[in-house]
C-alpha cells in the first residue's frame, strides 16, 4: 500500500500528462527514431480520431517505467525480444496479443516464429517483431583495415583508438570471441559465471587499449567521425548512417556472428487503446511504410523482403557489410532468465571500477 | 611648518580631489599632545575624508600628514599608530568583548599573559571590568560604545579618532556620553580627534574645535572663541543660535557699521570678519538670542541708548524649555526674530499677544561682509 | 469567529507546504525504505530483511565508490569554495552597485542551460579535436592534439563550474551583509591583509561558507550526468551505481538501499562539517 501511494506520488506528474484525451490517445513508449514524424502525421490522417504520443527510451528504461506504473500509462511498447519473458514473469507488466488482429502474414515466418517461442508463456504470445538489426563493430577501413572479430578492439596496434559500450553486448560479444557459446551456458548460471570472470579479465586487461566507453549514439558518432577512434562496437544502424558521411567507416560482422537483436511490439497490462495500438502495427508494417521507417531507424523491417524495402543507400551498406554466410551467422540474443541480469551488472561494474587499464 | 614631537598631529596643506570635486581643499592644522580635538562641520564638508585620510584608508593627493612628528603618507593603515571609533563602531560580532579587545595586540605579537593583563586592565579603566566574556549583542548601547574606544586605546595610540559616534545613541545618553567621553580622554590622556556635525557634541568635549566647510577648515579655536569671536559668517551662523538680518552698510564709523535691513530696520553694529564693508555693501548682522532682552512697552515709547539697537514687536509665540526658554517676536517687517526670556511662571511672565520692546548691545551685533 | 478565522487562513497557508513535503518528499522515502528492506527471493516473491544493505558492506566495489564519490565531492567543494571566495569578495565588496547586478547575472547564465548542454559544451571545448587541443596546436605549444576528456581532472572541474553558483550566492548574501567599516577596523587595529581575510572576514562568513558547502557538496555527491558524460573509463559515481540497480539490473531493492546510504553518507558528512565549524543549521542555510 505504501509503495502504490509512493509511486502515485512520484508519478502524478506523469500521469496528469499523459492521461487520455477526449479523442482516443496513442501513447507509444519506443525507441529513438521508431516513430518518425512523417509516418505519424500520415497515421493521423488515415485515422482522424487517434492522436499519436511518442516516448524514446531504451529497453531498460522501458521495462522500468512500465514496472513503476505495474504496466500503465502506454499503449503500445516496443522492447527488444529478449525482454520480454523474464520480466513478464517477474513483473506482469505485459498483455497477451490478440494475433488475428495483426496482419502477422506480412511478417518474415522466421523471425516471427523465433520471437513467438521466445515470448509464448502459458500458451499466450506477448511479441511480435517490428524490426531487426545487429551489434557489431565499424571500423575506419583507411585508418583500421584488418579489424575483423570482437578481440580486435584490444589489438594494441589501435591502442588509444578504439572504444565500446560498457553494456552486456560486449560481455556476450567477447564471450563468443574467446570461444564460448554464452546463450548456451544461461541455463547452468555456475557455468556462466565461469565465463563473465574470463570475459572480465579480459575487457579488464583491455581498458588500457580504449579510449573510452561511449554511452550513446551521438557521441560514438563523433569520436569516429573526428578520427579520435578507428574502431569501435557499434549497432549496425549507426555505421550505416556514419557510412553515409564517411565512406571509409563500415560495419563489420565479427567473424564470431554479429549479435541480433529484434525490436518488438508489445501491449503494456495498463494499456487503453489496444485497438489503436494494432492498427499501429499493421499501418507501419505496410511496405512503403517500412521503407519510411526504415530510413529513419536504419534498421531492418521484419516483414518478408525487408532488406530489399530499405531505402537505397541502407541496402547498399547492408549488401557492403554482409555476405550470405554473414547472415547465416547471425547469432541472435537469447531470452535472458532471471538472475543473469544481476551477474551481468556486477561483472559490469567490477570491469568499470578496475584501474588495471590505467 | 611645525616638524616636532610635541604635536601629535600635523597636517600641511592636504587636499583631497575626486576627479574635480575638492572633498578636501588645502587643510592645515596641528594638534597638541593629549588634547581634545574636534572637526566640526555640515555633513558633506569633508570632514569623514580628512579623517579617513589621517587613518590612512584614503591617500591625500597633496600635503602631508605627521604623527609624532613622523610623516606617515606612505605608511599602510595597519602600521599606523593612529586607531578609530567607526560611526557605527563596527565590534566584531563573531567575536566576545574579550576577543574583540584582544585582537589589536594579537596582530601586534603580543604573549597570551600580556594580552590578558591589558585587556582586564582597559575594561577596569572603562569600568565594565565584568563584561569581558560577553557576546557584542548582550551589550548595552553605551556598553558597545566603551568597548569600542578599549578597543583602541589598549594598544596605546598616539591619536585616537572618533567618527561621530554617539550618533546611533539616544538622547539621554549621548548627553551622558559626552561627559564620559571628556573623562575617558583626561583619563587615558592621549589627543582624540572627534568628527561631528553636532555642535553641541563639539563645544561641550574639545579644547579646541575646527569648523569645516566646503572642504576647507573656516576657523579653529576654543569653543568660547568660535561661538563669542566668529571670525566668519559661516561660523557666527553654524555654531550657536542666532538671528541674521541681511541688509545695506548705510553709514561707517570706526568699526561700527549702520545697517538698513531689508525689512526697514535700522540696526548699528560692529564689524566682524576679514573684509571691512563700505557704504552699499551687503551685510548679514548676526545676534545670539541671550543677549536680546524683551520687555513689555506698556505704553510708552522706547529711549534709543546710545549703546543698544531697539525694536518693537508683538510676542508671537512663547518657546517653554525651563531655563532656556524663549520668546519669538514678530516685529513690523514680519520678521520672526528670538530672544532668551526668563520664565517664572507668574503673572509677569510675558505671554503671546503681547507687545514687547527688543533691545540687545551694538557690541553683540556682529556684521560680515560675505 | 476571529480566532477560527486565524486558524482557517493558517490552515490555508500551510496545506501546501504539508501536501508537497507529504506527497513528493515523506510518502516516496517511506515506499523507498520499504522497497530497500525486502529481499528478493524468487520472481515475485520476497521478503523482509537487510540484505539490500548487507550486500552494499560486503561489495568492496560498492563501497569503494561511495568513498571516491565522497571524497572528489569533498574535493570539488574545497575547489568552489576557494575559487568562488574571491569571486563573492569581488562582487560583494569591490564592484560598484550597478555591476554587481550585471556580474550577479553572469554568474546565473551558466544557470539558463540544462546540465546537459553545459556538459555537452565542455565536450566540444575539451575533446581530442575540439578547440582547447586545436587552439594549443596552433599556437605551437603541442604538436600533437591532447585529450582532456575523460579523466578525474575534467570531472572535477566540470563539476566546479557547474556548482560554483551556489557557493558565490550564500558568500554574497553574507559578505552583503557585513559593514565595510569591520574590515577597516580590522586594518586599523593592526591586522594585515592575511589576518584580516583570517580572523574577520572568513568568521564573519562562515555562515555563508558553511551553507554553500552544504549545498555544492549535496548537489555534487548527487549529480549524475556530469561525472557520466566527462568521466573516464574508470571514473564512477555513486550515484550511477544507483542509476544501474534500478535501470538495468531491475533491481529496485538494492537501489532503493543504495539511495539511502547515501542519504546517510551525506547527511554524516554534513553533520560532521556542522560540529567542525561550530555551526548550526539554523545559522547557516537557514539564514542565507
Amino acid at each position: 500500500m505504501v509503495k502504490r501511494l509512493a509511486i502515485i506520488g512520484l508519478l502524478s506528474t506523469t500521469v496528469m500528462i499523459t492521461a487520455p484525451a477526449q479523442a482516443e490517445t496513442l501513447r507509444i513508449l519506443t525507441w529513438g527514431s521508431y516513430a518518425p514524424e512523417e509516418l505519424v502525421k500520415k497515421f493521423e490522417a488515415i485515422y482522424p480520431d487517434i492522436t499519436v504520443e511518442v516516448t524514446f527510451s531504451n529497453n531498460e528504461e522501458m521495462v522500468a517505467k512500465l514496472r513503476a506504473t505495474d504496466g500503465a500509462g502506454f499503449d503500445l511498447a516496443q522492447p527488444s525480444h529478449d525482454r520480454i519473458f523474464a520480466v513478464q514473469q517477474e513483473y506482469n507488466i505485459y498483455k497477451p496479443l490478440d494475433l488475428s488482429k495483426i496482419n502477422t502474414g506480412a511478417m518474415q515466418a522466421k523471425l516471427l516464429e523465433g520471437v513467438k517461442a521466445n515470448t509464448t508463456i502459458d500458451g499466450e504470445v506477448y511479441a511480435v517483431p517490428h524490426q531487426w538489426g545487429t551489434s557489431g563493430i565499424m571500423t575506419n577501413m583507411e585508418l583500421a583495415p584488418n579489424i575483423a572479430a570482437w578481440g580486435d578492439l584490444c589489438d594494441p596496434e589501435y591502442k588509444g583508438k578504439t572504444s565500446m559500450r560498457l553494456r552486456r553486448t560486449i560481455l556476450l560479444g567477447m564471450a563468443f570471441d574467446m570461444g564460448e557459446d554464452p546463450f548456451a551456458a544461461y541455463d547452468d548460471l555456475a557455468e556462466y559465471q565461469i565465463i563473465l570472470d574470463k570475459v572480465a579479465d579480459k575487457l579488464i586487461a583491455c581498458k588500457d587499449n580504449l579510449k573510452a566507453y561511449w554511452s550513446g549514439g551521438d557521441d560514438l558518432s563523433a569520436m569516429m567521425l573526428s578520427g579520435e577512434i578507428v574502431a569501435s562496437e557499434t549497432w549496425d544502424s549507426t555505421a550505416y548512417k556514419l557510412y553515409g558521411e564517411n565512406e571509409n567507416i563500415v560495419f563489420v560482422p565479427p567473424k564470431t556472428g554479429a549479435l541480433a537483436w529484434i525490436d518488438t511490439f508489445a501491449l503494456p497490462r495498463g494499456g487503453n487503446a489496444d485497438d489503436a495500438a494494432y492498427k499501429w502495427i499493421n499501418f507501419v508494417l505496410e511496405p512503403e511504410n517500412v521503407t519510411i521507417m526504415s530510413a529513419s531507424t536504419g534498421a531492418i523491417a521484419a516483414v518478408e523482403g525487408g532488406i530489399d524495402l530499405l531505402p537505397v543507400d541502407k541496402k547498399d551498406a547492408v549488401n557492403a557489410a554482409f555476405s550470405v554466410d554473414d547472415i547465416n551467422n547471425l547469432k541472435f540474443f537469447a531470452n535472458i532468465p532471471p538472475g543473469i541480469e544481476d551477474m551481468e551488472g556486477k561483472t559490469l561494474e567490477k570491469i568499470k571500477a578496475a584501474t588495471g587499464g590505467q | 611648518m611645525h616638524s616636532t614631537a610635541e604635536y601629535d598631529l600635523e597636517c600641511d596643506q592636504v587636499s583631497k580631489h575626486f576627479g574635480s570635486v575638492r572633498a578636501v581643499d588645502d587643510v592645515s592644522f596641528v594638534i597638541p599632545k593629549g588634547s581634545f580635538f574636534s572637526i566640526l562641520g555640515p555633513s558633506g564638508c569633508g570632514k569623514t575624508t580628512l579623517m579617513r585620510m589621517i587613518a590612512g584608508f584614503e591617500q591625500p593627493s597633496s600635503g602631508d600628514i605627521r604623527i609624532k612628528g613622523r610623516s606617515v603618507i606612505s605608511t599602510p593603515p595597519n602600521r599606523r599608530n593612529v586607531k578609530m571609533v567607526f560611526q557605527h563602531l563596527a565590534l566584531f560580532p563573531m567575536m566576545n568583548v574579550y576577543e574583540n579587545i584582544a585582537y589589536g595586540l594579537r596582530c601586534s605579537g603580543a604573549s597570551k599573559d600580556v594580552i590578558r593583563a591589558k585587556v582586564h586592565d582597559v575594561l577596569e579603566r572603562i569600568s565594565l571590568p565584568d563584561v569581558a566574556n560577553r557576546e557584542i549583542t548582550q551589550l548595552s548601547g553605551g556598553q558597545k560604545q566603551r568597548i569600542a574606544i578599549a578597543r583602541c586605546m589598549v594598544l596605546d595610540p598616539d591619536v585616537l579618532l572618533l567618527d561621530e559616534p554617539l550618533g546611533a545613541l539616544d538622547l539621554k545618553l549621548r548627553e551622558a556620553m559626552k561627559i564620559e567621553l571628556k573623562l575617558l580622554q583626561h583619563q587615558f590622556d592621549t589627543t582624540f580627534v572627534y568628527i561631528t556635525h553636532d555642535q553641541s557634541e563639539a563645544l561641550v568635549m574639545s579644547d579646541h574645535v575646527a569648523i569645516m566647510n566646503g572642504g576647507k577648515f573656516v576657523q579653529i579655536g576654543t569653543p568660547q572663541e568660535l561661538y563669542h569671536k566668529p571670525a566668519a559668517a559661516f561660523v557666527a551662523g553654524f555654531v550657536g543660535h542666532t538671528n541674521r538680518w541681511a541688509g545695506r552698510v548705510s553709514r561707517v564709523e570706526s568699526g561700527e557699521v549702520e545697517v538698513a535691513t531689508d525689512g526697514g530696520l535700522s540696526l548699528r553694529g560692529i564689524v566682524r570678519g576679514t573684509v571691512s564693508p563700505q557704504v552699499g555693501d551687503i551685510v548679514n548682522a548676526y545676534v545670539r538670542p541671550e543677549f536680546i532682552t524683551a520687555q513689555r512697552s506698556a505704553g510708552h515709547n522706547p529711549q534709543a541708548d546710545a549703546g543698544q539697537n531697539t525694536i518693537e514687536g508683538r510676542v508671537d509665540s512663547i518657546l517653554f524649555n525651563g531655563a532656556n526658554s524663549r520668546v519669538l517676536v514678530k516685529n513690523r517687517a514680519g520678521e520672526l526674530i528670538e530672544a532668551d526670556v526668563v520664565l517664572t511662571g507668574d503673572e509677569q511672565d510675558l505671554k503671546p499677544k503681547d507687545e514687547v520692546i527688543l533691545s540687545w548691545p551694538v557690541a553683540q551685533t556682529l556684521s560680515f561682509k560675505d | 469567529m476571529q480566532k477560527d478565522i486565524k486558524r482557517l487562513s493558517f490552515l490555508l497557508l500551510f496545506a501546501p507546504f504539508a501536501l508537497w513535503i507529504t506527497l513528493l518528499i515523506i510518502l516516496p522515502h517511506l515506499g523507498m525504505l520499504h522497497i530497500s528492506l525486502r529481499e528478493k527471493v524468487a520472481p515475485r516473491v520476497y521478503e523482509f530483511g537487510f540484505g539490500n544493505y548487507l550486500n552494499f558492506f560486503n561489495e568492496p566495489i560498492y563501497w569503494n565508490t561511495l568513498l571516491r564519490t565522497g571524497s572528489m565531492s569533498l574535493l570539488v567543494t574545497l575547489l568552489a569554495l576557494i575559487l568562488g571566495f574571491p569571486i563573492a569578495y569581488y562582487i560583494a565588496k569591490i564592484a560598484g552597485r550597478r555591476a554587481r547586478g550585471a556580474l550577479f547575472l553572469m554568474c546565473l547564465i551558466p544557470l539558463w542551460v540544462s546540465d546537459l548542454i553545459r556538459a555537452f559544451g565542455w565536450i566540444l571545448l575539451m575533446r581530442e579535436t575540439g578547440v582547447i587541443s586545436n587552439t594549443l596546436q596552433w599556437a605551437g605549444v603541442i604538436n600533437a592534439p591532447i585529450e582532456f576528456l575523460y579523466n578525474d581532472a575534467t570531472v572535477i572541474m566540470g563539476l566546479v563550474y557547474t556548482t560554483i553558483l551556489f557557493m558565490i550566492v550564500p558568500l554574497v548574501s553574507t559578505l552583503d551583509g557585513m559593514d565595510d567599516a569591520m574590515i577597516e577596523a580590522g586594518y586599523n587595529l593592526g591586522g594585515n591583509g592575511p589576518t584580516v581575510l583570517r580572523r574577520i572576514i572568513i568568521p564573519y562568513a562562515m555562515p555563508g561558507i558553511v551553507s554553500g558547502c552544504i549545498v555544492v557538496f549535496m548537489l555534487t555527491a548527487g549529480s549524475y550526468l556530469t561525472p557520466i558524460l566527462l568521466g573516464g573509463k574508470n571514473s564512477s559515481w555513486f550515484t550511477e551505481q544507483i542509476y544501474d540497480q534500478f535501470i538495468t539490473r531491475y533491481n529496485w531493492e538494492a537501489g532503493a538501499a543504495f539511495g539511502f546510504v547515501l542519504l546517510a553518507f551525506t547527511s554524516l558528512v554534513i553533520w560532521g562539517g556542522l560540529k567542525l565549524t561550530g555551526q548550526t543549521l539554523n545559522t547557516t542555510v537557514a539564514r542565507s
